[in-house]
């Protein structure tokens, strides 16, 4: 069991944990306060130093909302608005269950009759905006890399495509897709036509900014992979004379798996920024809206609730760049291979 | 004169570089019985694994071709089958699964499963690599890589074994096995096997011929030896035999003669001793089994003219 949790924090990375989980073993007392001091204590002071500093500056920066808050008044928020989004919640339940007890009453009179249930439209919560971001980058970075990892292994595989593609991928990487994002708005709103939409355009634009700026490390990531496959690994293909596919599959892959990893965390990791700047803009739901509409709000509690909400991102962005890292572990080859 | 078993003729090469055109081979000719086990030996960047990548169809001659059974070679196969300087095993797949990946493309169709996997496991134990089947490249040592290589190669049932400088990367003491390995496997399957070597105990060791490559640029085969030694061979009582120290010192004389040419400008080109075979009288291998299924005693005896090979020992 223990041995579970032991393994279970390392490979999660979670070394602040290690020294917690091996006071279950029967390690010497000494060795388990050095180790203790160094992986969690050291980064826990720093963290004490840091709301300090904050706490300490905060109280002496006044703005028109009144003092900027510290760790304290932050934390009170974060409770009140876990406390919202219960009530919310509750509030919908009752909502819902009102329709059926309505609907079950009108069945019993008729039971021919046609009852339909009314989707409850009450405020997003914070906690709902949360769900809104992770949900929009996941589906935005998906997207990406399922066009990026292809594109990228035909250019790493083929010189005259990659002379093809270079200039384009290029002139369109450094374009901050917040510049695409009036583009992307106007075509969404001018091609995704349908009465009963699947996905709100909101989610669409949102989710198409993403990928367009999680596309090109992608590409560029998994096309130097593929042209710097080891000499030999391609003439040990050719000897075989494996056909184009098998050849991608057995070889080409496995082989540019790091480097295609390494871009791909950077996409995810840009996507995320990128997605709280596009929802601020347009307004679209999401984090960015939550932080937006707090600062239009104006009220006392608004700046420790937009704090909340920038913490709250920065978690997030570590936990996707933690999975993606968990991930590309699962599928590298190379023990070797320093991931960090 | 009979049609050969691997004929290299006229072969030429040139690089294009920065600088124009690089030639490195320059009219390179050799025939290979089916069986014969062929050194390449030379000062390095001479041209030795520029003329087992034409073999291989990895390059392709400028000049002249390579011809196998009758037909001429010009796309790398699996009936040339390479055995790589640094292994080159596919670094994310077990020993098994890095012979099975050549086998199931060599036997598609002509094995079923069962069969494929007894071939795979079959070809494993001939390097003794059977108790590490199921571990990574990255989890086996030097050597073991190496005999994994092997392994692979043969599996694919290659009309010739090529194999470029196999054991360079490997301490004495294991390569001195891997020889004897090699020496073993060869007396049993009976290869054509061209190698490239550093060394010369080795070359002289396992061939039936050695072939010396002049120097580059331009370079070309300055002598053949033929080592006359009877088979099996074992190294301990080798060690003591005249011929063996005869046919070394040869070779030696050879290398070390190229040596205080490579500083001169105009490099040497020994026009008269290009590429003939001596004539041999090699007594046939003995203790190959029945059911190898390979002839390997046919030997293709050229010599346009014995004038030619002054240093060839009878
Ligand atoms: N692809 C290439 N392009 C240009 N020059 C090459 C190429 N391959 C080999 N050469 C040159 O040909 C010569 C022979 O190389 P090589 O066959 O590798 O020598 P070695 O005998 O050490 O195996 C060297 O001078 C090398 O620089
Ligand atoms: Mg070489």
């Amino acid at each position: 069991m223990t041995i579970n949790i032991l393994t279970l924090t390392r490979e999660w990375r979670l070394q602040v944990l290690a020294p917690l989980t091996r006071l279950f073993q029967k390690e010497t007392r000494d060795d388990q306060i050095k180790s203790f001091i160094s992986l969690a204590g050291v980064p826990l002071l720093a963290i004490i130093a840091f709301l300090l500093l904050w706490g300490g500056a905060a109280s002496h920066i006044d703005t028109s909302l009144g003092k900027v808050p510290g760790p304290v008044k932050v934390w009170e928020q974060t409770l009140q608005l876990v406390e919202e989004h219960i009530q919310e919640r509750a509030k919908e339940q009752g909502f819902y269950q009102r329709q059926e007890q309505r609907n079950q009453k009108i069945l019993e009179d008729n039971p021919e009759a046609e009852v339909k249930i009314r989707p409850y439209t009450g405020k997003p919560t914070f906690f709902d905006q949360v769900w809104t971001s992770i949900l929009t980058v996941l589906t935005g970075f998906i997207v990406a890399s399922f066009v990026a990892i292809p594109v990228g292994i035909v250019c790493g595989l083929s010189t005259v495509l990659y002379r093809a593609l270079n200039p384009l991928i290029q002139i369109f990487k450094p374009i901050s897709p917040l510049a695409w994002l009036p583009i992307v708005t106007m075509i969404v709103s001018a091609v995704y036509i349908s009465d009963d939409p699947l996905f709100a355009k909101s989610y669409v634009t949102s989710a198409i900014t993403v990928t367009l700026c999680c596309i090109w490390p992608t590409i560029i990531n998994t096309t130097v992979g593929v042209a710097t496959i080891d000499n030999d690994l391609i003439n040990v293909s050719k000897v075989l004379r494996l056909n184009w596919l098998t050849n991608v599959y057995r070889i080409v892959l496995p082989s540019s798996i790091p480097m295609m990893f390494a871009g791909l965390r950077v996409s995810l990791g840009i996507g995320w920024m990128v997605l709280i700047a596009a929802e601020m803009l347009a307004q679209n739901p999401g984090l960015g809206k939550f932080v937006w509409d707090e600062f239009q709000n104006g009220s006392s509690d608004s700046m420790a609730r937009i704090m909340v909400a920038v913490l709250a991102i920065g978690i997030i962005g570590f936990v996707l760049d933690r999975l993606m890292l968990m991930l590309q572990k699962m599928v590298t080859w190379d023990p070797q291979a320093i991931i960090r | 004169m009979q049609s050969s078993h691997l004929v290299i003729s006229h072969v030429s090469i040139e690089f294009p570089t920065r600088n124009g055109p690089f030639k490195a081979l320059d009219s390179v000719n050799l025939d290979i019985a089916k069986g014969e086990f062929v050194s390449l030996i030379g000062h390095s960047g001479c041209g030795k694994s520029t003329v087992l990548n034409i073999v291989a169809g990895l390059h392709q001659a400028t000049e002249g071709g390579v011809i196998l059974n009758g037909k001429e070679v010009n796309q790398p196969g699996p009936d040339r089958a390479v055995v790589f300087q640094n292994h080159s095993l596919l670094p994310w797949l077990t020993a098994y699964e890095n012979v099975a990946l050549a086998v199931k493309q060599v036997f598609k169709g002509k094995k079923n499963k069962h069969e494929m996997d007894d071939w795979i496991r079959h070809n494993l134990a001939l390097v003794h690599m059977e108790h590490a089947m199921d571990k990574r490249p990255a989890e086996i040592s030097g050597g073991m890589k190496q005999r994994v290589g092997i392994a692979r190669a043969l599996a694919m049932e290659p009309e010739v074994l090529l194999m470029d400088e196999p054991f360079g990367a490997l301490d004495a003491l294991t390569r001195a096995h891997m020889q004897d390995s090699l020496l073993e496997i060869q007396s049993r399957l009976c290869n054509t096997v061209i190698m490239i070597t550093h060394d010369v105990d080795e070359a002289v060791l396992l061939s039936d011929r050695i072939v010396m490559m002049t120097n580059g640029p331009a370079a070309t085969i300055g002598e053949i030896l033929a080592i006359e030694l009877p088979r099996p061979r074992d190294r301990l009582e080798l060690a003591e035999d005249t011929r063996y120290n005869h046919y070394r010192a040869e070779v030696v004389r050879f290398l070390h003669e190229r040596h205080g040419k490579m500083s001169s400008t105009t490099p040497q080109r020994n026009t008269s001793l290009k590429a003939h075979a001596t004539v041999q009288s090699i007594p046939p291998r003995q203790g190959l089994p029945k059911t190898s299924g390979v002839k390997c005693d046919i030997r293709i005896n050229v010599s346009d003219s014995a004038a030619d090979l002054p240093r060839n020992i009878a």
